[in-house]
């Protein structure tokens, strides 16, 4: 369409420029704060020209945050959520869509409730599963009086007990128990025309075989977008983390975690001068993985934002 | 929408979402379920399970004034984030929509507040508002009293109201660039051969026409405000100075697992629950019946 409006245009293009302003002008303090010296950067006045000590400020966070460590974990963690997102989510959609069983419905509505309820408001009893992840069951054996029954024939007492905390999988199965995935498939999976599960059995296709063959590759937009999101999901967390690893020294904890521990406080540098500068240091090696992913799957993250609606 | 043909073997389908529903009871239900239980009984001091004391801890939470002082707060900052980055969002959409030369660099850009993560953003505006270094310090050597995060508690607030929003408006403008982009160009077209000018289209047919996107935003912000300000909360402010900055979530977390009040983060939790659980009603029930126009 082509109109006229010069001035209209100018004020669009103003518009604009100052978002791009507002977006830099914090990331670029950051940059060049982790650029000046522990006395430059306490000089009080507004540092917008970079140092020359960003190599020296990159070596000293990473080495006071343990970052190699940390951000190993945290990428160990991320692609264990986004994987076992992408796979459990495509698994649950595809037994709900492609089978009749009794209380089918019922286990849509079990997992479409979970959407309610962030891990965020549940989290002091969901750290105490973490910290045994059979509780549940040994409570059920429990109330049934299995345990009872076995300790009185057998002599021998259930205890089970599997804890969680400071592991991988304590870090990424609280993250997967949710219905995000699930829905964006289930609604892909209804598009799909039945002429095409039709043809699939009449040349003799099970359900693995058309769930591998046909729905995966037809899938695979959602998927990518799926993946993105949820890896960008999981390398955000903060309070999870923070509370599932408690053993700080043996097995470490996520990137995003460490940073407060980056901040200069009256307990890190014993009441000396704040070192913001390895603070932004760290704070840029943190956020800079996330971004550069963001950047390279800038189209599927923005899909999978849409259709997954978080 | 059910589907026609299916499979017929149920055992197949059962083996399918047995790992989710394993999972879901595990990590959700069972925490949950968790969650009321302690919110009605009280751990006997000398061990021995736990005592029913029906509503006996939320009777406690709700006349603790420092409960209401976090519910209280908690919406201010709701309130506060969601109109700063739902306005900016709109503006910067509606300006990148008129897909002026040169707008995808400015799309691009937009987006990445978002990736940003909420507590490197906080480290980042903490640095920045700090009175000892930064910008501020040049203004608080003039005038001590000026800005002082660490003792005044507005000053905390209006700075994690800040960082908050720096990183949220993006997310709400990738929404609502996506509404305004899902709107036929016909109609708009259509208007502007009516003799409507650019303004006029947005306030005559643009805006009305993804008011749901508008009020989905509303209640998705106010909740994600709920969950997602502990990070930013717990690395600029912990919380102070003297509980100024203490949120709803900061809260409960503060109480169980420093105070080790199980029972009563528990009626918290529960509280904020069915907080969440009416938002995420009425979303689904009223917002998209009433607001629809297609």
């Amino acid at each position: 369409m082509i109109e006229r409006t010069p001035l209209l245009n100018f004020l669009t293009y103003a518009v604009m420029v100052v978002g791009v302003f507002m977006v830099f002008l914090p990331l670029w303090l950051v940059f060049v704060g982790s650029t000046l010296t522990v006395r430059e950067i306490n000089i009080p006045e507004l540092h917008l020209i970079p140092g020359t000590h960003f190599f020296e400020n990159l070596q000293a966070a990473w080495a006071r945050g343990h970052l190699g460590g940390r951000l190993f974990n945290s990428l160990i963690m991320s692609l264990g959520v986004a994987t076992g997102k992408v796979v459990m989510s495509a698994l649950t959609a595809f037994g709900l869509v492609y089978f009749r069983f009794p209380g089918r419905m019922l286990v849509f509505w079990l997992i479409f409730i979970t959407l309610m309820l962030p891990l965020e408001v549940r989290i002091v009893p969901t750290y105490a599963v973490a910290a045994n992840a059979l509780w549940p069951f040994q409570s059920i054996l429990d109330a049934a009086g299995v345990t009872d029954l076995i300790h009185a024939l057998s002599g021998i007492q259930i205890a089970l007990e599997w804890n969680l905390l400071n592991s991988y999988t304590g870090l990424i199965l609280p993250l997967i128990a949710t219905a995000t995935g699930t829905f964006l498939y289930r609604q892909f999976f209804l598009t799909v025309p039945d002429e095409l599960l039709e043809a699939a059995r009449m040349d003799g296709a099970g359900p693995l075989r058309f769930l591998a063959e046909f729905l995966i590759p037809l899938s695979r937009a959602n998927m990518a977008a799926l993946f993105t999101i949820m890896f960008l999901y999981a390398w955000n967390q903060y309070l999870w983390p923070l509370l599932a690893t408690p053993d700080r020294a043996g097995f470490g904890t996520t990137a995003v975690v460490e940073l407060k521990l980056l901040a200069p406080t009256v307990s890190t540098n014993g009441g000396g001068t704040p070192d913001w500068n390895v603070a932004m240091a760290g704070c840029l090696i943190i956020m800079l993985p996330p971004l550069i992913f963001v950047a390279f799957m800038q189209r599927h993250f923005v899909r999978g934002l849409i259709a997954t609606e978080k | 929408m059910e589907k026609r043909a299916t499979f017929s073997k149920m055992s197949v389908g059962v083996m399918f979402i047995l790992p989710q529903v394993l999972l879901v009871f595990t990590f959700f239900y069972w925490p949950t379920g968790a969650a009321l239980y302690w919110a009605f009984t009280l751990e006997r001091p000398w061990g021995g399970g736990n005592e029913w004391v029906g509503f006996d801890n939320f009777r406690q939470v709700f006349a603790d004034r420092a409960y209401w002082g976090s519910i209280f707060r908690s919406l201010i900052f709701a309130s506060a984030t969601a109109t700063l980055s739902m306005s900016i969002g709109l503006l910067l959409a509606i300006a990148c929509d008129r897909s002026l030369k040169g707008y995808q660099m400015f799309r691009t850009v937009f987006v990445w507040p978002y990736a940003v993560v909420a507590p490197a953003a906080a480290l980042a505006f903490r640095f920045i508002f700090a009175p000892e270094a930064g910008i501020f310090s040049m203004i608080v050597k003039a005038y001590p009293e000026f800005w002082n995060p660490a003792q005044n508690g507005y000053h905390a607030m209006t700075m994690i109201i800040i960082c908050y929003s720096w990183k949220y408006a993006a997310y709400c403008f990738i929404f609502f660039l996506a509404a305004l982009q899902a709107i036929p160009r016909s109609v708009i077209e259509a208007a502007a051969l009516d003799g409507a000018g650019v303004l006029r289209r947005v306030r005559d047919i643009q805006l009305p026409l993804i008011t749901p996107t508008f009020f989905f935003m509303l209640v998705i912000s106010i909740t994600d405000s709920f969950q997602d300000s502990f990070g930013i909360v717990d690395v600029m402010t912990d919380g102070g100075p003297a509980k100024a900055t203490e949120l709803l979530v900061y809260k409960i977390y503060f109480d169980g697992f420093r105070g080790l009040d199980y029972s009563g983060a528990a009626a918290q939790s529960i509280v904020l629950m069915l907080i969440m659980m009416v938002l995420t009603f009425f979303q689904f029930r009223y917002i998209e019946r009433r607001v629809h126009y297609s």
